[in-house]
C-alpha cells in the first residue's frame, strides 16, 4: 500500500492514497493536533467530498473497526477449509461487565469453547492475548469458534 | 471638549463601527478588509466625518498593525517549510512574480508615476492575500484537496519574496541611487539567508528567549521583541515591517503556534485600525477617476493569477477542475497590498492617486477573490462534458 504524505505549509500534513474504486481517502493532521478524515468525490480525486474532524478516541475507534475487519477477513480466509468454524468481532462497550477487568475473568473459552485470537486496541493488534490482559472500553475482540459458541460468548461479554 | 474625552469618544466610535462591519462581513461570508477600507473612506479626509482627536493614536496603531501583520506572516510558516517551499516551487513562484508584478508596474509607468510608482504598484498587484486565501480554502473545505499544497507553496514563495521586496521598496522610496539600491538588495538577501540559517539551526534559542508558560509574560515578551526589532530595522533603513517579519521566521515550533494564538486578537485590532487609517488618508473623491483603471487592473491580474495557479497545478499533475480551483484561490489581494501602498503613501514620494488606485483595486480583489474561488468549480463544470459515474463491482467473494 502506497500512502502519499504531503506537507501543507502553515497547516500540517496530509496522508492519503487512491482506492481501487478511484477515490482518494486519507487524513489531514493539523499542526495543532486535530485529525480530519478526507474522502474525495468519485469524479474528481483532487477534491474533498467530505472532511470529517475526528477526536483522538474517534480516530482510534475507526482504526479498530477497519483494522479488525481486515484481521477478521484474513482469519475467515484461513479457516475456510474447516467447516463450522467462524470468525466474529466483539466490541467491549462502556456498559460491559468485563471492562477494566482481566479477560480471563470472563472464562470465555471454558464457557463457550471460543478462542479470542486477537484484540484490536487504538489501531494496534494484540495477538493471542493472555488471560491477564485487561479489557478497555472500545477494544475489539477477534473471536474464532462455532456459530453457537460465538453466540454464547457474545452474551457472556454483554451480560456477564 | 477635553481633548482626551474627544479622543476616547472618537476611538470608541470607530472601533465599535469596525466591530459592526466585521460582524456584517462574517454574516455574508466575506473578508472584513474591504469593509474596513470603506469605513476609513467614510470618515476622515474628504469623507463625511472628520476625526481630529484620534489622529496621533490611530497613526501609531496603524504602524503597530503593520508590524503585527508581518510578524504573524513570519510565524505562519516555519523556516524549514520556507526552504522546502522555495526549493520545490520556485518556478511557479517566479512565474507568479513575473505575471503579476508586470501589470501593476506597467500601469503605473503608463500613468506617469515613474519607477518608484511602478515598484509600488507592481508589489500591490503581485502579492496575494494569504489571509483571505487560507480562509477561503478552509471555508470551502478544500484543505484536503490535492491542489491545496500547490496554492500554499506559492503563498510561501510570495512570503519570501516580500522579505526581499520590502527593504528594496523602502530604499527606493527613500530615494537612494541605483548603486545604493543594489546594495540594499544584496544586504536584504544576505539578511534573509542569515535569518533562515539561524532559524533552521538555532530557531529554538530565539524561541526560548521569548517563550514563557505564562501567557501574559509571553505576550509582553513577544510584543516587546517585535517592536524592538522593528524599531532597530527602521533605524537601519530596512523597514520596520521586515524586522518584525524576520523575527516571526526565527521563532519556530511550538512557540510559533502559541505565539500565533496569543497575538491574534492584538493583530485583529491593530490591523483593523491600520486599514481604517489607510482609508482615512485617502480622499474618497479621488477614487471615481481611477475606478476604470482599477477594474482593468483587477481583470488582468485576476487572469494572471489564474494562469499562475493553473500552470503550477498542472505541473503537479492535478486535473482540470483542480487547476482552476488553485488559480482562483490565489486571486484575492488584501492586507499586504495595503501595507505596500501604505508604506509608499507615508513616504510622500508617490502621487495621491496611487493610494486611491490601490484602495479601489484591493476593494475589488478582496471581494472578487473569494467569490471567484467559490464559483470557479461550477463554471469549469459547465464547460466540461459530464462524466458518467462508473459502476464498481463490490468487493467480496465472486
Amino acid at each position: 500500500m502506497n500512502v502519499d504524505e504531503t506537507d501543507l505549509p502553515g497547516l500540517g500534513r496530509r496522508k492519503d492514497f487512491m482506492t481501487a474504486s478511484g477515490r482518494r481517502i486519507g487524513v489531514v493532521e493539523y499542526r495543532e493536533g486535530q485529525t480530519e478524515l478526507i474522502v474525495s468525490t468519485w469524479d474528481d480525486p483532487d477534491t474533498c467530498l467530505a472532511s470529517v474532524p475526528l477526536t483522538a478516541d474517534e480516530a482510534a475507534a475507526l482504526g479498530n473497526l477497519l483494522g479488525g475487519q481486515r484481521l477478521a477477513m484474513q482469519l475467515s480466509e484461513a479457516h475456510r477449509e474447516v467447516p463450522g468454524i467462524v470468525t466474529r468481532q466483539f466490541s467491549i462497550s462502556a456498559e460491559s461487565p468485563f471492562q477494566n477487568q482481566p479477560m480471563g475473568k470472563a472464562c470465555i473459552r471454558t464457557r463457550s469453547g471460543v478462542s479470542i485470537v486477537a484484540i484490536m486496541r487504538e489501531g494496534e493488534v494484540l495477538p493471542s492475548p493472555a488471560p491477564d490482559v485487561v479489557l478497555h472500553p472500545g477494544d475489539l475482540l477477534i473471536a474464532v469458534g462455532t456459530q453457537e459458541g460465538l453466540d454464547t460468548a457474545a452474551s457472556i461479554l454483554r451480560n456477564g | 471638549m477635553d481633548p482626551l474625552a474627544l479622543t476616547l469618544i472618537e476611538l470608541g466610535a470607530v472601533v465599535f463601527c469596525l466591530g459592526l462591519l466585521a460582524r456584517l462581513a462574517g454574516r455574508i461570508g466575506m473578508s472584513p478588509i474591504p469593509l474596513y477600507l470603506v469605513g476609513g473612506l467614510f470618515f476622515g479626509a474628504g469623507g463625511l466625518v472628520k476625526l481630529e482627536g484620534m489622529h496621533e493614536f490611530a497613526h501609531l496603531s496603524g504602524e503597530i498593525g503593520v508590524i503585527l501583520l508581518l510578524l504573524m506572516l513570519g510565524l505562519e510558516y516555519t523556516a524549514a517549510e520556507l526552504v522546502t517551499g522555495l526549493r520545490r516551487s520556485w518556478q511557479a513562484g517566479v512565474l507568479d512574480l513575473l505575471l503579476n508584478f508586470v501589470p501593476g508596474a506597467g500601469l503605473a509607468l503608463m500613468l506617469g508615476w515613474g519607477v518608484v510608482g511602478a515598484m509600488v504598484m507592481g508589489g500591490v498587484t503581485y502579492i496575494s492575500s494569504s489571509g483571505i486565501a487560507a480562509k477561503v480554502i478552509t471555508d470551502l473545505g478544500r484543505i484536503g484537496n490535492r491542489e491545496t499544497p500547490v496554492v500554499l507553496s506559492i503563498l510561501v514563495f510570495e512570503d519570501l519574496a516580500m522579505a526581499v521586496y520590502l527593504p528594496v521598496l523602502t530604499a527606493t522610496l527613500a530615494g537612494v541611487s541605483i548603486v545604493l539600491g543594489l546594495q540594499t538588495v544584496g544586504i536584504s538577501l544576505a539578511v534573509v539567508s542569515l535569518v533562515l540559517v539561524v532559524a533552521l539551526r538555532h530557531g529554538h534559542h530565539v524561541s526560548k528567549a521569548v517563550h514563557s508558560e505564562n501567557s501574559e509574560v509571553f505576550l509582553l515578551n513577544l510584543l516587546g521583541a517585535a517592536l524592538l526589532v522593528a524599531g532597530l530595522a527602521a533605524a537601519m533603513q530596512v523597514s520596520a515591517a521586515v524586522g518584525a517579519f524576520m523575527l516571526g521566521i526565527a521563532i519556530s515550533g511550538a512557540t510559533a503556534h502559541s505565539a500565533t494564538r496569543v497575538l491574534e486578537p492584538l493583530r485583529d485590532l491593530f490591523a483593523a485600525i491600520f486599514f481604517v487609517v489607510f482609508g482615512l488618508n485617502t480622499d474618497p473623491r479621488s477614487i471615481p477617476p481611477v475606478l476604470g483603471w482599477a477594474l482593468l487592473l483587477a481583470i488582468v491580474t485576476a487572469a494572471t493569477k489564474v494562469v499562475t495557479g493553473v500552470w503550477a497545478a498542472k505541473r503537479a499533475g492535478i486535473g482540470i477542475p483542480g487547476r482552476f480551483r488553485a488559480g482562483a484561490a490565489l486571486i484575492a489581494r488584501g492586507e499586504f497590498s495595503i501595507v505596500i501602498a501604505g508604506l509608499a503613501v507615508a513616504s510622500g514620494v508617490v502621487p495621491p492617486e496611487l493610494a486611491a488606485l490601490a484602495t479601489a483595486y484591493v476593494l475589488i480583489m478582496a471581494i472578487a477573490g473569494p467569490l471567484a474561488a467559490r464559483f470557479v468549480e461550477p463554471i469549469v463544470r459547465l464547460f466540461r462534458r459530464p462524466v458518467r459515474r462508473p459502476a464498481y463491482r463490490t468487493s467480496g467473494p465472486a
